[in-house]
Formats: structure tokens, C-alpha cells, sequence
């Protein structure tokens, strides 16, 4: 069965349905496969065998792989965390279960940073993903285990969430296909919040065309989310080969001006505009000029955001509670202080508990944004430079059909380079926040390989691919007449 | 010096439950009194992932409320988070309207609105037990039926300046509201909550002194009480020298008193951020449209007509249309076309039938109006105007027919079918009644002659032995008219 | 955390190089108003299924310590 998993969803759908092989083979492949799982990817696995809900339809009851932020009715949920172990939804996601409707199987729920707080999925109250390509390098994150599945053939596609980066950096960092489409494109009903004015759903996949596939399933107004609008027309499936009459814009901001990008990463963008041009689009040099501040103001408001979406998790109603110290002992009993088992003390032993240090970090941050006194001072400012950011997006698409720039400024890094600094690490979306800001789809797509600055073996460099509000089909066409003239090949060298 | 030498400032914080079919939020129904955590969903319960969503009517009774409230609409208005921890508020933070709110500037009587805006209601929280080591720890808890109600909150600017006129004031919202029919402003099961804040002033000083905000006040009596008291209170500390410090007090109903709250559960900074997982509200004319038309007649529109159309004396028309029951009592009483003047019914409501049911209910002391609801009397809106045209038709006298109405009261009924039953209509046969005028007179000689004499104040006794023989069934009028015609000296 | 803190709040307030006088704040990302939903009810979840996750549950409801009176 292993040429079957070197096979892309669509290819094995169009199996499928020629009855060449059977789609209950085709998920027990990967069950197989996901089972022998040691990067680190999965935080549940279905086993062989189990039909998962999946109705009749175009996905053929194929396996996918869902990041563990998505709410499955019955499965574990955790969104990476402690604070939700063993927490299991009375509900499925909305984008799940349209999933679900067009026939996918869920063949497992994916590792993730903590809450979606991430860029290299070291995050994680269950513990780091690995690289597939290099099992000392991270992945990228938040969404590093649905890439590394995919990447790791651990799953023929999957699902992830992008908030400032997190399904374009490790796409780019593992080598395959991550689509942020446009705000408001897909539903967020059951997707667990962390910044809810920049979270979007989307697919990590081998190419383009799955990604376009999963993007047809899930697209659509929710009545469920009032800031789902779905896109106009739908998608529909690339096939563009060339990019004759196209205009593309290379922002200074993200490239030739920006710090710490890697040797090798330019040198493989610089190759990949190379192709651009061949295919026949124009290419020019433009202004973002407010996008070297995206890092500044996304790290205000997304916090903020996040601070007040993760108040809910208090002990409460659901998830992880602290015992109070009585407790532990079987019970109050003499000699406990009524007030260890009071109110307050179980909210801050259960959150202190439950929260992993970026988590903390990151709701500080949030909560001291929005303060009185100084809710101007950043929360204020950092939203008036997302004006500025959507406006340059805006000013930039009357000029240019597309822009493309360096998904990530590195390949991918070692396990724990970044684990003391988090600025370093919130660097690593210095080239995703502001299209994430802006709420425009941009898609990451393999450009190449090259090797870390500080040495190593070559490590992919993704590609990233901007478009206007709701051009995803357009995008989807583009990216694909550029894959095909880039022919990388997915496979990640050191796997056996 | 004692408290009504200081200058008194008060406003109110109105919270309106509103009587929609669903809550703000979420489809769950609304429960009244059922088992706890029935009416809950992902939504309410604040799961993972969970998002709200508007419902439409709760705006339009919002917009209702803002329009009979005279306010300016927002073109758009948006929601906010309020964030703070506590286990009534799942979330933890709490869906409302901040500095963009639904509607401001607005008017009702003399008080001028602030603001009118939409938000969510809380769980309620059930505390049990004692803290205290030996018999295990206090604790809560929680039920999530309540927790997404909608509710509209209404802010007045600080115009009031007396408890009684605060009691008045929010009694005459309250009528409002209820005639608009978007909510049952029930303060004691807690559709209708009226928090004040008060500060006092030393007379001639400009600057407003510290306020303090008072709550839990659930009837119209213990918010004029309670509010009392507090004054009471702050004039107390300035005359003491001190200063009054900001605070927040529960009413207590049982002492009467008011107790600090801990400002623990009470956060300061709320940390207000634009609801991201809401759109603005943007009125449509379709929708002002719609709440306009939804408008029926208002207190003040209808004390113009009552005064206008009807007639009625200013303090009558007053009574009648800034209160929700007798009102509507009224206008019931109205439509039965009796034939009776409307004068006469609307004496009849708030004079006569008013003071009856008081009179029958002075038990109920803290009840929501200080007397009972007319229609929730055994004497309905017909019977009434019923018997107000017996009155003026004189087909039974004044007297007779309190006689009467004291029968409504205590068991009902038909009041022709009373006076029929007891005897008790006018005297009409003017000749049974010359008889007994002429033996009167006999009868009382020494007044006759008073009254031959021109001392007309002397009649009482013959007028009174009338009475007596007819039972009161002769009109006062008519005898004392009989009697000059007999003596000569009309 | 403290330092790590300063360190992204100094790096967070290079906003303030930028004049972004008359600017309006993105409260809203997608340009939709009046996004309601029709006062209809829909059926809650049955009690069971609402408790079933509760980390203290006690005759129907959700048990918490309570606060300091």
C-alpha cells in the first residue's frame, strides 16, 4: 500500500471511484501508518476500521487529519492544552462536520501549540512535534501536527487553524501546501478561539488541488457565525499552467529590507520569482509600508483577544479543576482553612495549573493591553495600525493581481533555539501576520530547499502567495501554475 | 443637618428583562421556575468554540424602548466585552454595549435618559451552607438557565432629586415598558431590577459630591426606603465632618438597612474590547420603521388625551395613564359603551374602586404597586362602568352604590343584579317620596321653622329622616329640593 | 517572565514611531451589519449531557466553592 500513501487525496479519490482500490483500505493504510506515529503528530488516532460519522460524498470517505482545536463530538479535544484533558465536546466543529457530510473520515485529532500560542509546536501540554524532515528541527506552529502528518505521509491531508502564520509557517517549514483563506470564508463555529478577529480554518495538504478540494467542502455562511460570510461563487478547481497576463508584487517590507531572513531563503525566493516570470506574469517590486509593524500590533491584539477568550476556562463548567490541598487529602477535614478551598483559590490553582508559560505570557500581555490607562496606548494603536496595514493590502491589489513574498525567514530550526526568547520566535511571522491582519488568503507553497544559515541538511522554503478578500480561486490557479513549474518534490529525504 | 437640607442628587440604572422567545445570544429558550440547567447550550455555557449570535426581536424591543424613551438612535452601535470572573459569568466576560451604544439622549417625565443599550443577564447562583471548618465548607451553585437572558439596560442622567420622586419616576418606566409589552417588569421575580446612585451636596455647591451605588432594592417601596436611608447616611458622615467614600450597598429587606458589598467580586477595570465575534448593529428604516409602528400610546401622549378628549381633571388623567393597570383597567371599563361618561368611570377607578381594594388589601405592605392590581380584583372593567352609569342615570345614589361596589369587591357579580336583589334602587316614584318628605317635615317642626326662617344649614335633621325611611335610596338632591318646595322657600 | 515581558512590550511599542493621527480603529474585519438571528427556539441540550463534563456536579447544578462572603 505504500505507493497508495505517496499518492495526493485527489489522486486517491479518483481510485477510489474507479474502484482500483477501496476507500476502507485506503483509511486503514493510514490508520496503520498514524499508529506508528514517533513524530510526535497525533494526540488521538482512530482506530482501523472506525466509520467516524462520514456521510456519502465527494471526499469518499477518505482519511483526514484534524488539529486538535476543532471540536468533535465525543472525541478528546484539548487545543494542545492541559487545562482541557479529557474534556470531550458535546459538539462537532462546523467545519468538521462539513467535512464530515462530503464523505471524510477523521483519522485523528493533531498536536498543536498550546491554544494556538505558537510558532513551533513546542508548545504543547502533550509534548513537541518533530520535523519529519529532520527529527531535531520543529515543525513551525501552531498547526505543526496536521503539517508534519501530512508531510510525514502520517495522513493524505489535513486541517489546521491560521491566526497570524500558524498554517503557513509550518507548511513552509515541512515542505507542503497551507492555505489561510479570507477572513470570514469558513466557519469558526466549534473551532476553539484564540484570537477571534484573526483565527481562520483551513488545509495543510501535499498540493494545491487538495487544498482547493478541502476549501470546497468547508466554505460557506454559518448561521452558527455571525462573521462568516463564505465566498461569493465558491471555489473552483485550479488548472492554470502559465501566468501570462498577471501582475505580481514583491513587498519591500517582507523582503529585500526585512531582517533575518536567511541566505538560503532568498536565494530560493529569488528562484521561485525566476518562475513567476517565466510563466509570463509581470513582476515588480511594492510597499507594504506599515507591514514591518505587524509583529507590533498582532502581538497586542491578538493577547488582548485571547485574554478574554480564555477567561472561560475556570474550573467551572468543564475541563481540568485544581484540588484545593483539602481535597487532595480525601476532603476537608480539621485543620484546613475554609479559605484554601475558596472561590478565587480555585480559579488561580487551576489556570496556574492548566496553562502552559506562553499561554500566561501571552493573556499578561492581553490583559495589560487592555487596561484602563493604557487601552489606548496599544490596544488603540495596534488596531489603527491594522487600518493602515489593510489599506496598504488594498492600495498595493489596484496595482498588482498577487504578491508574493517568503513565507517563513528561516527553515526550520532546532528543538529549544527558541525556547528563551520569545521575540525570536514571534519573528517567525513576521512574513504571515500582516496578511493575517489585513484578513486577506494567502497561500504557502514548497519553493525549494535550502540549508540553514548556521549549517545543516537542505530543509524546505515555502513560498507564499497573497491575494485580494475572496480571490481564492484565482489564488488556487495561480499557486498551481507555479507548483508545476517549481516540481518540488514532497517527500521528506530522510524518511525511509 | 438633617438629610432634606442637603441638595439631593440621585440616578438610576434600570435593568429590563426582556420577554423575547429565546435569549440574547443563543435559540435556548427562557425559563421561568424550572429545573435547574433545562434551557442551556454550547453557547450559554460558554464551551470551546462556542459563538453568539443576535436575536432580531431582542433589537427591535430594544429600539421599542429607546423610541418610547425619546432617545437618539446610533445609526450603529456595537457590542463589547466586559471582562471579569465569576461563576454567574461563563464567559467571563459579559456581551454588552459600551461607549457605541444602541440609543442616548432620551426623555420620560422629567428625568432625561442617558443611555438605553443591550446586554446579557448572568446565571443565578444558589449559596449553600456556612463557612466554618466543622461542618464543611460554604459553597454555590450555579444554574445557567438564566444566563444569556436579554436584558436592556437604561442609564438616566442624575435629574432626580428625592426618594419619592425616584419611586414615581421608575414607576412610571415601569408603565411605559409594560405598555410597550416587550418585557413583564416584575421587580419581585426580577424583570425589572432599578439600582440607584446618590450623593448629597451641601446647598449652592456646584460640584457633585462622591456617589454611591445602591442595589438588590426589588420592590418600588424598598428602592424609595432604601434610597432614604443611604441619604440618610452620607448627610450623617458630612455633618460628622467625614467624607463619603464610593462604595456599592445591597439593600437588605428584612433590616431595612444597607450593607456594604465587598468590592472583591466587583472589578474595576473591566477591560472593554469590541466584540469580534459581532457585526454592528446599523438600524435599518425597515427596522425603525417597525418599532415605531409596534408603539402603542404612550403616558404622556395619553394623560394630552385624556385631559384633550375626555375631559378628565389634570391629576386624574395623570394617575391614569402613567399606571400600567389602572390604565388599562380603565380603558376596558372605557370600551364596555355603557353609556357612562368617562369623567364619572375615571372617578370611579381611582377614587372609589382605588380606595376600596386599599382599604380590602392593607396587608400587602410590600406588594409591587402598595395596593392591588384592579384586574386582579373580583370587580371587573364592565361591572365597573356599570355601575358609574347606574350613578349617572341616578338610578341608585352615590351611597348606594358604594354599598355596591363594597359588594364587587368582596364577591363579584353584576351590579344591576345586586341593587335588584337588595333592594336597593333609587327612588324614582316622586310621589311615595312627597309623602315622606311632608311626614319629615311634621316630624321636625323646630327645623322647619329654621329653615321657613332662612337658615338653610337647619334642613340636615329633615333630610336625615328622609334617608332613614328610604334607606338612601332617594337622591340627596331631589329631597333637600322637595323639602324647599314644601316649605316655600326655595 | 518579567524580562521576557518588558522585552516584547519594548519591541511592541515601536508602533509609537508611526503617526497614525485620524486613523480609525478595525473593530470590525468583515463589512457586515445587522448579522440577527430569529427569536426561535431551538431545543436545549438534555441536563445529562450539560453536566457530563462538569468537574463538580450537585442536584442539577454546577457546585463551586464559594466566594469569601
Amino acid at each position: 500500500m505504500s505507493d497508495v500513501l505517496e499518492l495526493t487525496a485527489a489522486q486517491a479519490l479518483e481510485r477510489i471511484s474507479a474502484g482500483e482500490i477501496s476507500a476502507d483500505e485506503y483509511f486503514d493504510a493510514y490508520a496503520a501508518r498514524a499508529a506508528a506515529d514517533d513524530l510526535g503528530a497525533y494526540l488521538w488516532r482512530a482506530e482501523a476500521g472506525s466509520p467516524n460519522g462520514a456521510g456519502d460524498g465527494p471526499l469518499s470517505r477518505a482519511p483526514i487529519a484534524v488539529k486538535d482545536i476543532f471540536c468533535t463530538e465525543g472525541i478528546e479535544t484539548t487545543a494542545g492544552s492541559r487545562i482541557l484533558e479529557g474534556y470531550r465536546p458535546p459538539y462537532t466543529a462546523t467545519a468538521v462536520r462539513r467535512l464530515s457530510e462530503a464523505g471524510a473520515r477523521i483519522l485523528g485529532k493533531t498536536n498543536m501549540d498550546e491554544f494556538a500560542m505558537g510558532s513551533s509546536n513546542e508548545n504543547s501540554g502533550y509534548g513537541p512535534v518533530r520535523n519529519p524532515w529532520d527529527p531535531e528541527r520543529v515543525p513551525g506552529g501552531s498547526s505543526g501536527g496536521s503539517a508534519a502528518a501530512v508531510a510525514g505521509r502520517l495522513a493524505p491531508w489535513a486541517i489546521g487553524t491560521d491566526t497570524g502564520g500558524s498554517i503557513r509557517q509550518p507548511a513552509s517549514l515541512c515542505g507542503v501546501v497551507g492555505l489561510k483563506p479570507t477572513y470570514g470564508a469558513i466557519s469558526r463555529y466549534g473551532m476553539i478561539a484564540f484570537a477571534s478577529s484573526l483565527d481562520q480554518c483551513g488545509p495543510l495538504t501535499r498540493d494545491v488541488t487538495d487544498a482547493a478540494i478541502l476549501m470546497r467542502a468547508m466554505e460557506g455562511r454559518d448561521r452558527c457565525d455571525s462573521t462568516s460570510v463564505g465566498i461569493d461563487g465558491g471555489v473552483s478547481l485550479p488548472s492554470r499552467t502559465d501566468l501570462k497576463g498577471l501582475r505580481f508584487g514583491v513587498p519591500r517590507e517582507l523582503t529585500a529590507d526585512a531582517q533575518g531572513i536567511e541566505a538560503g531563503v532568498t536565494e530560493v525566493f529569488e528562484r521561485a520569482v525566476d518562475r513567476i516570470r517565466d510563466l509570463g506574469a509581470e513582476v515588480d517590486e511594492c510597499e507594504l509600508p506599515h507591514s514591518s509593524h505587524g509583529i507590533s500590533a498582532y502581538y497586542v491584539l491578538a493577547p488582548a483577544e485571547a485574554s478574554a477568550n480564555l477567561a472561560r476556562y475556570d474550573g467551572v463548567r468543564y475541563g481540568m479543576r485544581s484540588a484545593a490541598a483539602a481535597d487532595a487529602e480525601g476532603g476537608l477535614g480539621d485543620g484546613i482553612a475554609p479559605a484554601e478551598a475558596d472561590l478565587v483559590s480555585m480559579y488561580e490553582r487551576t489556570r496556574a495549573a492548566g496553562f502552559g508559560p506562553e499561554v500566561k505570557r501571552r493573556i499578561m500581555l492581553g490583559t495589560y493591553a487592555l487596561s484602563s490607562g493604557y487601552y489606548e496606548a496599544y490596544y488603540g494603536r495596534a488596531q489603527r495600525v491594522r487600518t493602515k496595514i489593510a489599506q496598504d493590502f488594498a492600495a498595493a491589489f489596484e496595482r498588482f493581481d498577487y504578491l508574493v513574498t517568503p513565507t517563513s525567514p528561516t527553515v526550520a530550526f532546532k528543538l529549544g533555539a527558541r525556547a528563551e526568547n520569545p521575540l525570536a520566535m514571534y519573528m517567525s511571522d513576521y512574513c504571515t501576520v500582516p496578511m493575517s491582519l489585513a484578513g486577506v488568503p494567502a497561500i504557502s507553497i514548497p519553493g525549494g530547499l535550502a540549508a540553514p544559515d548556521d549549517g545543516g541538511p537542505e530543509l524546505p522554503v515555502g513560498l507564499q502567495i497573497v491575494a485580494p478578500a475572496f480571490g481564492e480561486s484565482g489564488l488556487l490557479d495561480a499557486a498551481h501554475a507555479i507548483e508545476g513549474a517549481i516540481g518540488f518534490d514532497s517527500a521528506p529525504g530522510s524518511r525511509s | 443637618m438633617p438629610p432634606n437640607e442637603y441638595e439631593v442628587v440621585i440616578g438610576l440604572e434600570i435593568h429590563v428583562q426582556l420577554s423575547t422567545e429565546t435569549k440574547m445570544f443563543c435559540g435556548c429558550s427562557l425559563s421561568f421556575g424550572d429545573e435547574p440547567n433545562v434551557h442551556t447550550c454550547p453557547v450559554c455555557l460558554a464551551h470551546p468554540g462556542s459563538l453568539p449570535t443576535v436575536n432580531e426581536r431582542a433589537v427591535d424591543y430594544a429600539l421599542q424602548i429607546a423610541m418610547a424613551l425619546e432617545c437618539d438612535v446610533a445609526a450603529r452601535s456595537i457590542f463589547h466585552r466586559k471582562n471579569y470572573f465569576y461563576p454567574d459569568n461563563p464567559k467571563g466576560y459579559q456581551i454588552s454595549q459600551y461607549d457605541i451604544p444602541l440609543a442616548t439622549a432620551g426623555t420620560l417625565g422629567d428625568v432625561r435618559i442617558h443611555r438605553v443599550h443591550l446586554e446579557e443577564d448572568a446565571a443565578k447562583m444558589i449559596h449553600v451552607g456556612q463557612s466554618g471548618r466543622i461542618h464543611g465548607s460554604a459553597h454555590s451553585l450555579v444554574d445557567f438557565n438564566r444566563a444569556g437572558t436579554p436584558l436592556v439596560e437604561i442609564v438616566t442622567e442624575p435629574d432626580l432629586r428625592s426618594p419619592e420622586q425616584a419611586r414615581e419616576w421608575a414607576q412610571l418606566l415601569r408603565t411605559t415598558v409594560k405598555q410597550l409589552g416587550v418585557s413583564d417588569v416584575n421587580m419581585e421575580e426580577g424583570s425589572l431590577r432599578v439600582d440607584a446612585n446618590v450623593s448629597v451636596r451641601p446647598p449652592g455647591q456646584e460640584e457633585l459630591g462622591t456617589k454611591t451605588e445602591l442595589k438588590n432594592m426589588n420592590s418600588f417601596r424598598f428602592l424609595e426606603r432604601g434610597i432614604a436611608a443611604e441619604l440618610e447616611r452620607q448627610a450623617a458622615v458630612l455633618d460628622d465632618g467625614g467624607e463619603v467614600v464610593q462604595e456599592t450597598f445591597h439593600f437588605d429587606p428584612r433590616t431595612g438597612s444597607l450593607t456594604p458589598l465587598r468590592s472583591k467580586e466587583f472589578a474595576h477595570d473591566y477591560r472593554y474590547l469590541p466584540e469580534p465575534d459581532l457585526v454592528p448593529l446599523a438600524p435599518t428604516e425597515g427596522m425603525l420603521d417597525e418599532a415605531r409602528g409596534a408603539l402603542p400610546e404612550l403616558p404622556a401622549r395619553r394623560r394630552e388625551r385624556y385631559q384633550t378628549e375626555l375631559g378628565l381633571p389634570e391629576v386624574t388623567a395623570r394617575q391614569l395613564a402613567f399606571d400600567a393597570e389602572l390604565g388599562e383597567y380603565f380603558e376596558r371599563a372605557l370600551q364596555t359603551g355603557d353609556g357612562a361618561e368617562p369623567k364619572t368611570i375615571a372617578i370611579w377607578v381611582t377614587g372609589e374602586l382605588v380606595a376600596k381594594l386599599r382599604e380590602a388589601h392593607r396587608s400587602d405592605e410590600d406588594s409591587e404597586r402598595g395596593e392591588a392590581d384592579p384586574a386582579a380584583s373580583k370587580v371587573t372593567p364592565q361591572a365597573l362602568a356599570a355601575l358609574a352609569g347606574m350613578v349617572e342615570a341616578k338610578r341608585v345614589t352615590t351611597g348606594v352604590a358604594r354599598q355596591v361596589l363594597a359588594t364587587l369587591v368582596a364577591e363579584g357579580g353584576d351590579p344591576a343584579a345586586i341593587v335588584e336583589r337588595e333592594g336597593l334602587a333609587q327612588m324614582s316614584d316622586s310621589g311615595e317620596l312627597e309623602g315622606i318628605v311632608a311626614a319629615a317635615i311634621e316630624a321636625e317642626p323646630a327645623a322647619a321653622e329654621k329653615v321657613r326662617a332662612g337658615n338653610p344649614k337647619a334642613i340636615g335633621p329633615i333630610v336625615g329622616a328622609v334617608m332613614r325611611e328610604t334607606k338612601g335610596r332617594a337622591d340627596g338632591g331631589e329631597v333637600t329640593r322637595l323639602i324647599h318646595e314644601r316649605l316655600g322657600s326655595d | 517572565m518579567a524580562g521576557e515581558l518588558s522585552g516584547i512590550l519594548d519591541h511592541v511599542e515601536r508602533m509609537n514611531e508611526l503617526d497614525l493621527d485620524g486613523v480609525e480603529p478595525t473593530s470590525h474585519v468583515v463589512a457586515l451589519e445587522n448579522v440577527l438571528r430569529p427569536d426561535e427556539p431551538r431545543p436545549s441540550w438534555p441536563r445529562e449531557k450539560v453536566l457530563e463534563p462538569a468537574p463538580d456536579p450537585d442536584e442539577g447544578a454546577f457546585r463551586v466553592p464559594s466566594p469569601q462572603a
